[in-house]
């Protein structure tokens, strides 16, 4: 096997840990092996394992919570197939002259079955049915594991040589297709891995800023560079598993952007391996004009020009005081309003979140076991002051999550500032938990998903930003348009069909989707499933909103990038793939 | 053949079903007003369902956000600044406007609308019938999404008539764009205000104020779910109880927060009344030969009690199946340009979204007409008026029963009493209109009518009274039989059997008539083939992939179908003999009027025509219409008003489709 060779080259000791990436991880589904949501022998939901706050803990209103909104039912399960047939995986494919020719890099590299389909697929939806229950039509031939820059200059420059296709892979959390293998690719595919190059280079505290190599996962670069008490900031929520040269080819962007800014703007120099060469800039500079930004040709390519290798990154000192908070609104007219206030007087939190209704009761679902009888009973009161006394309607009512970041007198003022505005439209505090579970949420969900596909409950959830005045309009039309959709496409039960606001711009706001139904009853549901996100996709587009604020296009959201960015953008930026790689080494078709 | 430029049709062509219609079953709701106290049924509960996402408020609280509203705001900054007026004054200016316009719904006004309404119509009417059905999908409609109410317009009674029914079955009463004539209508008029309705001036073109101002009202109350809206896409009464081609812009306005995906979708509800007879019928009558309408007042209203004391048979209230807006649209019209402006700036409706606009609004159109009701005395005015001076009675009953099967074949929607014989059925509607025909000696006369050469004005302007009253009923007929009627007339002026031929003469009627007429614009061939249909269905012609041929049986059929629609033919005829002659320089409409009344009227009592009914105004505007849209007459705008001049030229070509080939001959029939 491979680890001999990586070992060999002396890299870095939390090298192993990575390599056991795919070990700890489930080959079928979201996140680690150890954390997941059962439901335990008194038929109450339970999240497994140790790493998460929820771990361990006993959920009693989520059985309810899935059969009344969902319609789900423990009685009818259907479990994945427990382990991959390598029998069914498409044969790997390579020629041995390259074979030979990589051999002599002593890059690593495996052509095993496993390790094949493991990065043949990102996260959507269609894609974790087809592991449950399929195999995909075609996937990599080899995945090689280059330790650094140079290595991969060599790979890439052997597949020129030998008229392979390339497909870079970081973190595999993608949800656009922009993983998937073109079917009808007849080149050997050459799946890079990017995790072996994942060491922090060097950091500059004169001018704060860190390089670093690009294969890092979010979760490894904060823990390293706190060591030294540094953070980049940047919070995705999938920044378990993604690496930095995956949010640098999808323009990603992190929970606490409105203290660090999105990727785009923590980046200050990029190293890009191209057919055509290496790209970078000169110098370590916070601007310059020297015509159109060449980062921009690299952030969001997704993968079609080169491979991202290393990247200098701003970095910030950790700040001291971290408070979490909540605010309850009447309704999500209010609570928008209130965000378009906090944005315009530009005093957003590191986070600020706004969920619908429904979503508001999904958090609660969510809740563990109380402790004590006194905490329900806590729990009771404010509920009663809430809807009794303050009259808000439990079924209109909704919640911000905030999060504050900063030295403490700093956080306590800016605290009293929101929370002064959140009043004048008749927000109420509602503690620190409520906010901090808010957040905790983002990460499990994901695990949600796979509970749901147990219980023939399918979901997705996708994003958009939106101009300010379109926020209400286009969160109302698109959760209607689902509704709807699936109606007419037969669905049996309602659909859960809820969004939050998850980011605040001066200009308008991010906007995320969550989309599950019951498919029992449906014989093609991921058929279905796909079209009712298209009419999402279409409405969202019909309302003024993006194609995608930060998801990317991948090959999932191809079909609408003309009309979002014109004929002639669209020419420019294919005549950037000519030049850039004219044979179409990377080749996996994403965005154009 | 020519290639159907069929690519605007899409979801929006005709979706019935040419050969069975299902439609609801009527409800009398004045058998229940006759049983049950008046006052009882005023003073109830009234609780109707309301829109889901409704906000509920004030009606100030709605004119308070409409004056606050970013459009009208914008409006009024634009204004201030290029007029050099201050904000204040012209904002003062659009609180006016509003107070003149907004509704103010008041419980009690509804309720003694209700009391007085129930006396009124059971004394003037010997039933009132709706489909329940239509009311349950209309109720269901009310709590999804936004509604807008586009009742048919025949009378005034029509507003009333549907409050009324809306109150009845414990439903929101809509709130009424009405013309502002109503105004004069003191305690009238504060009543209609205070039972929902608002007033919007007739003509307000050139005033941005107040269009922002209306907009913006109309807009508010639909995107907030307050009450359905009401409007009549006819814009006035029809005159001639034919459908009058559809005005668009109420219909935009409230088709607009779609557009701009304000709602997520917005219910159009076409509803068809019909009138066994109607209120205003000699009104009309008077009206369409120039004796100018009194204008709309309190103390008229009263004078019109005499009318109390009469029968005006029954009404059927068709509410039709609510059409989604959205399911319209979708394929169509699914990126709109607002995504690149705000919102609120007033922008000019692009080309796809005007089209889009006008294909809706003749499709509404065209479901009203489909469920109009037709009375066994709109099949007798038909054969009456093919009759004249007088007719058997036993003839007349044949003839009727025989219409009444050809009616029923090309899909009318006839309501014949299933429990009277055909004898007492017409006997019955000649009781009703005894006004107009009466039973003298076996002998069925339309009063005043001789028919003789030489007669006075004044017989000329009796008879014709008569004749256009008569015809009002009969027009009803001709929205169901428009298409194969036309295609019979093509086939009487061609001559021919070509179908190449007869297609081409078809599209020439349908042109000249589109304002006569509803045709769903853009679609010619599909009319003429559903006129072909029809009359195949009905063995009067035989269609081979050439041919059109007339049936030996078929021949008395054709020749009635295109007697039906001859007075337009020989009035289009006379007008545009008229225009040759007479006219030497520019005219205005005024003058035209006037021309071709005198012109027609000097035919009339020189016996020289029989064609009254050219004297119709109506018909006279059409027409004019008609020669300006073939470029046979020019219209130009002048400093008051527009003036006309004629194009002799193109004058002498279109008259020749008409004077030569209209000969009254036989039909030419297929040997077979």
């Amino acid at each position: 096997m491979i680890w001999a060779t990586a070992l060999e080259e002396g890299c870095h000791p939390t090298l192993l840990l990575n390599y056991c990436m795919q070990e700890i991880l489930k080959w079928n589904g979201w996140g680690y092996n150890d954390s997941k949501f059962i439901f335990n022998k008194k038929g109450q939901a339970e999240f497994t394992g140790k790493r998460y706050r929820l771990s361990g803990m006993v959920l009693p209103v989520l059985k309810e919570w899935m059969e009344k909104t969902l319609g789900a039912s423990l009685e009818h399960k259907i479990t994945s197939r427990a382990f991959l047939n390598t029998s069914d995986v498409p044969p790997s494919i390579v020629n041995e002259e390259f074979l030979q020719d990589l051999r002599a890099t002593k890059i690593s590299y495996s052509q095993e079955a496993e390790d094949r389909v493991f990065r043949a697929h990102g996260h959507c939806l269609h894609e974790i049915f087809v592991l449950r229950e399929g195999m995909f039509k075609r996937i990599p031939d080899i995945v090689v594991w280059p330790g650094c820059h140079d290595d991969v200059v060599k790979i890439v420059e052997l597949a020129c040589k030998h008229n392979l296709c390339i497909i870079p892979f970081g973190g595999g959390t993608s949800v656009s297709s922009a993983l998937e293998c073109p079917a009808d690719e007849r080149r050997t595919i050459v799946s890079l891995d990017t995790s072996q190059m994942n060491r922090i280079l060097w950091v500059d505290e004169k001018n704060l800023t860190a390089h670093i190599e690009a294969g890092i996962v979010g979760q490894d670069l904060e823990r390293q560079l706190g060591e030294s008490g540094y953070c980049t900031g940047h919070e995705p929520d999938s920044m378990e598993f993604s690496s930095l040269g995956g949010w640098v080819a999808t323009r990603a962007s992190g929970m606490k952007k409105n203290s660090y800014g999105n990727i785009e703007d923590l980046v200050v120099h990029i190293k890009m391996v191209t057919p055509r060469g290496v790209i970078e800039k000169s110098c370590q500079v916070p601007r310059m004009s020297t015509g159109p930004d060449i980062h921009h040709f690299i952030m969001g390519s997704e993968g079609t020009l080169g491979v991202v290798t290393e990247v200098t990154i701003k970095i910030r000192p950790i700040p001291e005081y971290k408070k979490y908070g909540s605010v309850v609104f009447p309704n999500f007219e209010r609570g928008v309003a209130c965000l378009r206030e906090i944005a315009k007087q530009r005093c957003a939190p590191a986070s600020v979140r706004l969920v619908d209704n429904a979503q508001f009761q999904f958090g609660h679902a969510l809740k563990p076991q109380v402790a004590s009888i006194f905490t329900s009973f806590l729990d009771g009161l404010k509920k009663f002051y809430i809807t009794k006394f303050k009259g808000f309607d439990p079924n209109e009512l909704c919640v911000a999550t905030l999060l504050f970041e900063g030295d403490r007198e700093k956080v306590l003022q800016h605290e009293k500032q929101v929370y002064d505005i959140a009043a004048k439209f008749r927000g109420l505090a509602a503690g620190e938990d409520n906010g901090q579970r808010g957040y905790m949420l983002t990460f499990v969900i994901a695990y949600l998903r796979d509970l749901g596909l147990d219980y023939y409950v399918i979901g997705e959830s996708f994003e958009t930003s939106v101009p300010w005045d379109r926020v209400i309009d286009l969160c109302r039309n698109v959760k209607e348009r689902i509704v709807r959709e699936c109606k007419e496409k037969g669905v049996q039960f309602a659909p859960l069909s809820t969004c939050r606001v998850t980011q605040t711009y001066d200009a308008g706001a991010c906007v995320y989707f969550y989309f599950a139904f019951n498919y029992r009853g449906i014989s093609d549901p991921v058929h279905v499933y796909e079209q009712i996100e298209r009419a999402a996709r279409e409405e969202i587009l019909a309302n003024g909103g993006s194609l995608s604020h930060h998801h990317g296009v991948g090959k999932l959201r191809k079909q609408w990038m003309k009309e979002s960015i014109s004929d002639v953008g669209l020419g420019m930026l294919k005549s950037v793939k000519e030049y850039v790689d004219p044979n179409n080494i990377f080749g996996n078709r994403n965005l154009l | 053949m020519a290639a159907a430029g069929s690519s605007r049709l899409g979801a929006l062509m005709y979706s019935k079903e040419l050969i069975s219609k299902k439609r609801d079953e009527f409800e009398d709701i004045l058998e229940e007003r006759r049983q049950s106290s008046d006052l009882r049924y005023a003073m109830k509960c009234y609780s109707p369902v309301i829109y889901k996402g409704l906000s509920a408020c004030k009606p100030s609280a709605i004119k308070y956000s409409v004056l606050q509203s970013e459009q009208v705001q914008y409006v009024i900054k634009q204004l201030s600044k290029e007029m050099g007026e201050s904000t204040d004054i012209i904002q003062e200016e659009a609180i006016e406007i509003l107070d003149e316009m907004g509704h103010n719904l008041h419980i009690g006004a509804i309720r003694f609308f209700a009391f007085s309404l129930s006396k009124i119509f059971k004394r003037l009417f010997q039933r009132v019938c709706v489909n329940e059905e239509g009311i349950q999908k209309l109720q269901q409609a009310i709590q999804e999404h936004p509604v807008v109410l586009l009742p048919s317009h025949r009378s005034y009674i029509d507003f009333l008539m549907l409050s009324y029914l809306l109150y009845t079955y414990d439903l929101a009463l809509p709130v009424i764009a009405a013309g502002i004539d109503f105004l004069g209508m003191k305690i009238v008029g504060e009543l209609l205000r205070r039972s929902g309705a608002f007033f919007m001036r007739r003509t307000f073109s050139g005033n941005r104020l107040y269009w922002a101002v209306f907009a913006e009202y109309v807009k508010t109350m639909l995107r907030n779910g307050y009450a359905p809206i009401e409007f009549f896409l006819e814009g006035t009464r029809s005159r001639t109880a034919k459908t009058l081609t559809p005005k668009f812009g109420l219909l935009s306005i409230v088709m607009e927060p779609f557009f701009k995906r304000e709602v997520f979708d917005t219910y159009l509800v076409p509803i068809s009344i019909s009138y066994e007879r109607i209120l205003e019928e000699s009104l009309y009558a008077y009206e369409l030969l120039g004796v100018p309408k009194p204008k709309e007042s309190t103390s008229g209203l009263l004078k019109a009690r005499k009318i109390l004391s009469d029968n005006f048979g029954s009404i059927h209230v068709y509410f039709g199946q609510p059409v989604s807006l959205r399911t319209l649209a979708s394929g169509r019209i699914d990126r709109c340009p607002y995504r690149l402006v705000p919102r609120h700036l007033p922008q000019r409706l692009s080309e796809d979204i005007q089209e889009f606009v006008t294909d809706v609004a003749y499709k509404m159109e065209l479901l009203q007409v489909e469920n109009m009701v037709l009375s066994p005395w709109v099949l007798i005015a038909s054969v009456l008026l093919q009759n004249l001076p007088a007719i058997d009675f036993e003839l007349l009953v044949e003839k009727t029963l025989w219409l009444k099967g050809l009616t029923q074949a090309f899909g009318g929607f006839l309501e014949w009493p299933d429990n009277l014989c055909a004898n007492k059925a017409v006997t019955s509607s000649l009781a009703l209109h005894s006004n107009i025909v009466s039973l003298v000696n076996g002998q069925v006369v339309l009063n005043n009518v001789r028919m003789e050469n030489g007669a006075t004005e004044e017989l000329v302007f009796k008879q014709a009274l008569s004749i256009l009253m008569c015809g009002a009923y009969r027009n009803q007929l001709l929205n169901v039989f428009v298409r194969p009627s036309l295609v019979a007339v093509a086939l009487q002026m061609t001559q021919s059997f070509r179908k190449e031929e007869i297609y081409s003469c078809f599209i020439f009627l349908r042109d000249i008539l589109s304002d006569e007429f509803i045709f769903f614009p853009g679609i010619a061939l599909k009319d003429f083939e559903e006129g072909c249909f029809l009359l195949t269905k009905c063995d009067v012609i035989q269609v081979t992939p050439q041919e059109i041929l007339v049936t030996e049986r078929g021949n008395s059929v054709a020749v009635f179908l295109a007697a039906l629609f001859r007075p337009f033919m020989k009035g289009y005829q006379i007008i545009s003999r008229y225009l040759s002659k007479e006219t030497k320089e520019a005219f205005t409409e005024k003058q035209f009027i006037l021309g071709i009344r005198n012109f027609a009227f000097q035919l009339l009592q020189t016996g020289s025509t029989q064609c009254y009914e050219v004297l119709s105004s109506d018909l006279q505007k059409n027409a004019l219409a008609a020669f300006v849209r073939l470029d046979v007459v020019k219209k130009m705008k002048t400093t008051n008003g527009f003036t006309y001049t004629v194009n002799k030229e193109a004058l002498n070509k279109t008259a020749e489709m008409f004077d030569f080939r209209i000969p009254i001959k036989k039909l030419v029939t297929a040997r077979l």
